[in-house]
């Protein structure tokens, strides 16, 4: 029956959670009442397609609704509009938040303007993520990234208050942002093997230990940008490959410690000038803005490759990477 | 001067921006009463302004207390131009006039614009110093109570019933058509509501005059609607139950209202002089399918050329059958008593109730429903102050009831209401009750003092029945009905079917539960102009009624059942067509016969294959019936009935067909009817010669038949786990849990078919009724088990092609194994006094609440020891008094014992689903349970938000409602110019039904509530134009605010109960 209105509204508003997650997801409502009639609720509940029909419109008006609530999460908890039971409004919340991980890669590093949202369409062909989601997704991401902007104090203890997120997702958000404002190039082919997570992991290791936060926690965007001066620090690193005495003394050092502990040793050996060469380059060059944004490429290119050309397995890795900075701290020039 | 009214403005917060340049604010506010207004200053670019204002007073008479809602108004400071209005507060003070109800109103409240919905909230402080006025000739009548409840409120005892008030105001309607004229509409409907707040708040101060001059202290059942009669102006008008209401200790029980002498039913029985009323004969009622002969209303049309108007024959639904058997003897003792009752009650103008459920004992006898329409035309009001044209249509449908009653032997009408349905200027006017006698204890100057020299008047008639047995005198019947002796105490005569605009009595006996039963029809009539238009809709009305009443009937017994309980029939007028839909709530009472089923007969049974359609109908009803009375549990007790203890000797067999009676009531009788037809002489004036047929036979000889039976049999049954009624509690289902879900649901279907035929009409708005239900279980599937209560459905045709349904109830949920096991013992509790029943759960329930947690691991997997012990409770052995006496015992314990597995199972459920909120299958809608508050606290540093219940009932499950803070009666006007951006007409209505419950909860909120209890929405009038991409809606809503507290704490206000908890820190 086609009808010219139908409406249904609770006191307590109600919200069906898979509805929810259709609306997120960027379904219209028929292709939703589609997914739900496969998905058997018809059977279940000997209900027909009308009903069904009526009941995903209702849902998704309310949600609708809501929507102008959850851009500032904090006012849902003191709106008066809907009645909506506290764990519900923080499920809520988090699924507005939550982000699909194969088009937050296509948007990471990439800075949050008009002309990235103009290339929308484009990423949600290549994701298969609806276009409507991917706005949805790309506006929080804008949304976040001004809020804390202009925060004092720790980047995801504030987005974690003012967007009432967890932990988790809070983190992911930290890292969006850092990212977002440094504008790590993470597109270049060479960089797809890299999961969201990864990169996440980095941007938490790098906003402990590479920002303004890392030394001082009461400025403004102490988390999001790199500290300065450590950048400017770094560049007396360039010693070690310079000066061909350190460069020897350096690599024995590290030779020393990792005989017998690795199968790789001898391409560890053998490569050790190289690699070296290239993370001191790297770190020497970071007072550059354009060289911050190839960070990423740069490790892979100048550092990762070769391991991997040479099978080091990640044990390799981590163990060498722990002797090459412990063996630095030994050497004179460093005491 | 005898009040002082002091406001403070304290904050604003989500303000709307106002500055496009700074994308900010500069709000201030202005304070109004009366003629006085104040300002705040100027709170600069900020959408949270702090205005922390000096305490604005007023000082003003307490007529105007009552008449003015405060104003408040938030704007937006423009040095150059006109400061721009943000949106408007209105805060009716009445509550606060009251010393038992709120001290003090401070809260945070929308700031609402009729044309931008809710922007914002302003956080605002209202109080009042009263002083005393002993002035005899004052107008005002401060003090008084209002209850949209309509029974006695739960911490109030009555002492008094006084009886019916009714007033109405009128006035021009400030700006009717709101499109057209040149002033915007915005300003238009600011006058609107600024004019019905007032017009309802002199209403409500003059009602509660004539309720001081009756000398009661309290208005229940109050009932308050708006007739928008267009061009001729605005009535506000509004009819309650006068009473004095004692305030019950805090400590007391709540149950204890209703049980104010438990053992005291005096059952007057067979009237020997029933009234009669000469000339308005009532037209008699069957429930015969035959329709080859028309309805001759006896329409006495008075043809006035400025006031025209129509009354329509009035119809009474009883049961219907013919004549009984000789009486017995009344003794004079009762005589003494029924006259006692007559002249309480007779020197009252209107002796009506609007009550719908009643003290134990109050109610005596049930006669039937009693019902008048007339059809008025509307003409301008001349004088506004001298509303006697409005007054005098009321008073004559009045006094057609009266005369109703009274020709049912009975002296009262309970359960009373009003209605109207206006189309241009046609107005349908309707008046429905149920005709009853009633104890006259509660109508006598110190009533409750000499209650117990009643006794000597009093028999042992078991409250369970006592209300069905006729009023009127066997041997002078008003109308023809089939008797039989009560099925319950085989004393006295019951009719075959009960119709009731009432609460169904809580000490009533049923078998099984109850369902909504919904008759709906659909009549076409040609455009007409004035009386033209007035006589067609007026020789309508009869035949739909008619119908109406076939069709409920039809369903009753479908369903097996032989009682309805509130009903309402609503006629709506359109311009092309008529609307009517009949709800009730359909019961198997034990005190009355088993229904008969329903036969098929062709009237000319010529060729075989009619023969063969007939027989596959009638196997199919024959089907239908049989499964209903497996889905409603309808059992009815015959084991109880063949115990000689309780009922004296008579010993009979009571299964479908009556066998063996010593009384004068034998099958064959009964069978004999079906084929032959008595006649009744009382009804020659106005029978319509198809009562002479057997109730029960449907033919299908035409295709009207055909139809109705095929509705009959398209209705389908709620889904497995739902229950449906339309009254205040499930017959049937006792253990509620605390689950609650108010909603409303607004239909609105377009005719796009022109050539439309009664038959196609008539399918379309059955759909559309049962579609909404369907949509209902859907929506609320989460709740299962539960219970649709208070289903209240209102149709309208607000324009040529459209009807319109708007349905306002509640879901809650209920525990499944208990059910069963009332179920099964539900025989054994049936004699026995409800009270001691009651009593004793609560206290059961108070011992062992605080063991419950330990034993939950063990008990909560209990459901198979549950089914496990309800066969033996109904395996208990009736055979002598001792026994069940022992049983009875042993099944109370066996109860609490499941409620308390009960409570802990839901508990558990509402913890689980806090913390499975993110699994995908779980939408439900109980937010309920302690689990939720504490999460709440920790998580949410207690979000400053009440959560504030709603429900059309007067109670809400699992609580104890401790104070009631006055009434809310609201009326809000919305309206757009940008309806498509707004998501078309449902988008806007959706989210003017949101803000509506939203000002609503603030408002209680705000007077220190957490609750509304008997929640109606009595008016959803929405006009639109989407050529012009404009709509209107005009909302209005009643109910009462509470103060309720879980009913496991004993003290109030325990502030480790969730509602405790939300209180306190809202009134922070």
């Amino acid at each position: 029956m086609a009808m010219e209105l139908d409406v249904f509204v609770g006191n307590t508003t109600i919200m069906d959670e898979e509805v929810y997650q259709l609306w997120l997801d960027g379904y219209t409502v028929n292709d939703a009442v589609k997914v739900r009639m496969e998905g058997g609720v018809l059977e279940e509940c000997e209900a027909s397609a009308d009903v069904l029909l009526s009941d995903t419109m209702d849902q998704y008006r309310t949600f609708q609704m809501c929507e102008r609530l959850l851009h500032s999460p904090a006012k849902l908890a003191n709106q008066l509009l809907f009645q909506i039971p506290p764990h519900r409004q923080a499920v809520l919340i988090e699924r507005y938040y939550t982000f699909d991980d194969a088009f937050v890669r296509e948007v990471l590093g990439k800075k949050l303007s008009k002309g990235t949202k103009k290339d929308l369409d484009d990423i949600s062909a290549k994701t298969a993520v609806t276009l409507k989601s991917c706005r949805r997704q790309f506006d929080n991401f804008k949304r976040v990234f001004k809020v804390v902007e202009e925060l004092k104090g720790p980047l995801v203890e504030n987005i974690r208050q003012h967007f009432l997120l967890s932990d988790k997702l809070a983190r992911d958000y930290a890292a969006i942002v850092f990212f977002a404002n440094n504008r790590f190039e993470t597109g270049k082919r060479k960089l797809q093997y890299i999961t969201f997570q990864d990169f996440a992991f980095c941007a938490g290791q790098l906003i402990n230990n590479w920002t303004v936060g890392a030394v001082d926690n009461m400025v403004e965007d102490m988390d999001v940008d790199l500290d300065k001066e450590f950048l400017q620090e770094l560049k007396e690193l360039k010693v070690l490959i310079t000066d061909k005495d350190l460069l020897d003394q350096h690599k024995s050092l590290v030779c020393t410690a990792l005989r017998g502990k690795t199968k790789a040793f001898n391409e560890m050996e053998a490569n050790f000038k190289n690699l070296s060469r290239g993370l001191v380059n790297i770190a020497a060059k970071l007072t550059n803005t354009k060289d911050v944004r190839d960070f990423f490429i740069d490790l892979v290119e100048k550092f990762i490759e070769p391991c991997r050309s040479d099978r080091w397995t990640a044990a390799d890795m981590r163990l060498y990477l722990t002797h090459y900075t412990n063996s630095a701290h030994i050497l004179d020039t460093f005491k | 001067m005898p009040g002082k009214l002091k406001a403070k403005i304290v904050a604003g917060r989500h303000l709307p921006v106002m500055d496009r340049a700074s994308d900010l604010t500069d709000a201030f506010v202005e304070v109004k009463f009366g003629n006085t207004t104040f300002k705040t200053d100027v709170c600069p670019k900020s959408l949270n302004p702090q205005w922390n204002s000096e305490w604005f007073k007023f000082e003003v008479d307490d007529e105007d207390l009552q008449d003015e809602p405060l104003q408040i108004t938030v704007l937006d400071h423009d040095t150059y131009s006109a400061n721009d209005a943000i949106g408007k507060v209105y805060i009716d003070i009445d509550p606060l006039l009251c010393s038992e109800a709120a001290s003090v109103i401070s809260g945070w409240f929308p700031i609402y614009d009729t044309i931008h919905g809710i922007r914002g909230e302003i956080n605002v402080l209202v109080k009042v110093e009263l002083f005393n006025d002993l002035n005899r000739f004052r107008q005002s009548s401060c003090g008084v109570k209002f209850f949209c409840t309509t029974s006695i409120p739960r911490c109030y005892r009555v002492a008094m019933v006084h009886g019916f008030v009714e007033e109405l105001v009128v006035n021009e309607d400030p700006e009717y058509q709101w499109i057209d004229r040149i002033r915007t509409p915005r300003a238009s409907n600011e006058a609107r509501q600024r004019l019905i707040s007032l017009m309802s708040g002199e209403l409500q101060r003059k009602i509660g005059l004539k309720v001081l001059e009756m000398g009661g202290n309290a208005v229940v059942g109050y009932l308050q609607c708006f007739d928008l009669e267009g061009e001729s102006g605005l009535v506000v008008r509004a009819i309650g139950t006068a009473c004095t209401l004692d305030k019950l200790s805090s400590g007391s029980a709540p149950n204890t209202t209703t049980h104010v002498h438990p053992n005291t039913a005096p059952a007057s029985n067979a009237c020997n002089s029933p009234s009669k009323d000469g000339k308005e004969s009532p037209l008699a009622h069957g429930c015969r399918s035959t329709h080859n002969s028309p309805v001759h209303s006896a329409c006495s049309s008075q043809r006035l050329s400025q006031n025209f108007s129509v009354s329509v024959p009035t119809l009474i639904f009883t049961g219907m059958g013919s004549g009984g058997s000789a009486g017995k003897e009344a003794g004079p003792l009762k005589t003494l008593l029924r006259q006692q009752t007559q002249t309480a009650l007779e020197q009252r103008e209107f002796p009506f109730f609007t009550l719908t459920s009643f003290p134990l004992g109050f109610l005596v006898h049930v006669g039937g429903v009693v019902s008048a329409r007339s059809v008025k035309l509307l003409d301008r009001i001349h004088n506004p102050d001298e509303p006697e044209t409005r007054d005098a249509w009321w008073e004559e449908i009045r006094q057609e009831i009266k005369s109703h009653a009274k020709a049912l032997g009975c002296h009262a009408v309970v359960g009373y209401s009003e209605s109207t349905s206006i189309c241009e200027e046609v107005c349908i006017l309707s008046a429905s009750g149920t005709a009853s006698i009633l104890n006259p204890r509660y109508m006598r100057e110190g009533c409750l003092d000499i209650g117990n020299t009643d006794h000597r008047f009093e028999e042992p008639s078991p409250p369970s029945c006592g209300f069905c047995h006729i009023p009127y005198d066997e041997l002078n019947m008003p109308f023809p009905a089939q008797l039989t002796y009560c099925h319950h105490c085989r004393r006295q005569k019951v009719p075959d079917v009960l119709f009731t605009t009432i609460d169904m009595p809580s000490e009533a006996a049923v078998s099984g539960k109850g369902c909504l039963i919904q008759a709906r029809l659909c009549r076409l009539k040609k455009k007409a102009q004035g009386e033209v238009n007035a006589t067609v809709i007026s020789n309508l009305l009869p035949f739909m009624e008619y119908e109406l009443h076939t069709q409920l009937m039809n369903k009753l017994k479908l369903r097996n059942m032989n009682a309805l309980f509130g009903l309402q029939i609503q006629i709506s007028v359109g311009e092309n067509m008529l609307l009517g839909l009949a709800s009730a709530t359909g019961v198997y009472l034990t005190a009355l016969p088993a229904p008969g089923g329903i036969q098929i007969a062709g009237k000319t049974p010529i060729d075989l294959s009619n023969e063969h359609h007939i027989l596959t109908i009638q196997k199919r009803i024959n089907d239908t019936i049989a499964k209903n009375r497996e889905l409603y549990q309808i059992n009815p007790p015959k084991l109880f009935a063949l115990d000689p203890e309780v009922f004296g000797g008579i010993n009979m067999e009571l299964t479908e067909e009556v066998v063996g009676s010593p009384i004068p009531e034998p099958r064959q009788r009964s069978r004999l009817f079906r084929s032959h037809s008595e006649s009744s002489d009382e009804l020659s004036e106005l029978d319509l010669s198809h009562g002479k047929k057997d109730a029960f036979v449907l033919e299908i000889d035409d295709t009207d038949a055909v139809e109705d039976i095929h509705s009959l049999l398209t209705d389908a049954p709620p889904p497995s786990g739902f229950y449906s009624c339309n009254t205040e509690i499930m017959p049937g289902i006792y253990n509620w849990t605390s689950a609650v879900q108010m909603f409303t649901s607004v239909r609105v279907f377009r005719l796009s078919n022109v050539n439309l035929t009664n038959q196609g009409l008539n399918k379309i708005f059955t759909d559309l009724c049962e579609n909404l239900l369907k949509s209902f279980y859907f929506k609320l599937r989460s709740m299962i088990p539960c219970c649709l209560c208070h289903l209240n459905f209102t149709v309208a045709v607000p324009e040529d092609e459209l009807i319109q349904v708007a349905v306002t109830a509640v879901a809650m949920t209920f525990d499944k194994d208990q059910t069963q096991e009332r179920t099964a013992d539900k025989p054994v509790t049936k004699g026995c006094s409800e009270t001691e029943e009651q009593l004793q759960f609560p206290l059961e329930l108070f011992a062992d609440s605080s063991s419950t947690n330990t034993q939950t691991s063990s008990k909560i997997s209990g459901v198979p020891e549950s089914t496990g012990v309800s066969p033996r409770a109904a395996s208990v052995d009736y055979g002598s008094f001792a026994d069940r006496c022992s049983t009875w015992l042993e099944l109370l314990r066996l109860k609490a014992h499941t409620i308390r597995r009960g409570s802990v199972k839901t508990s558990r459920r509402t913890q689980s689903l806090a913390h499975s909120a993110s699994s995908l299958d779980r939408c439900s809608p109980l937010p309920e349970g302690r689990s939720r508050s504490l999460r709440s606290n920790r998580s949410f540093g207690g979000g400053s938000v009440t959560v504030v219940k709603m429900t059309p009932l007067s109670f809400l499950p699992g609580t104890r409602i401790i104070k009631y803070l006055g009434i809310i009666n609201m009326f809000f006007i919305r309206e757009t110019t940008s309806l498509r951006e707004e998501g078309g007409v449902s988008g806007f209505l959706h989210s003017f039904i949101a803000e509506v419950f939203a000002m609503v909860r603030a408002h209680v909120a705000a007077l220190g509530g957490n609750a509304v209890v008997s929640y109606s929405m009595k008016e959803c009038m929405l006009m639109e134009n989407p050529h012009k991409n404009q709509a209107q809606c005009l909302i209005n809503v009643s109910g009462d605010a509470v103060i309720c507290v879980l009913e496991t704490d004993q003290e109030p206000m325990s502030s480790t109960t969730s509602i405790g908890q939300t209180c306190t820190s809202g009134a922070t």
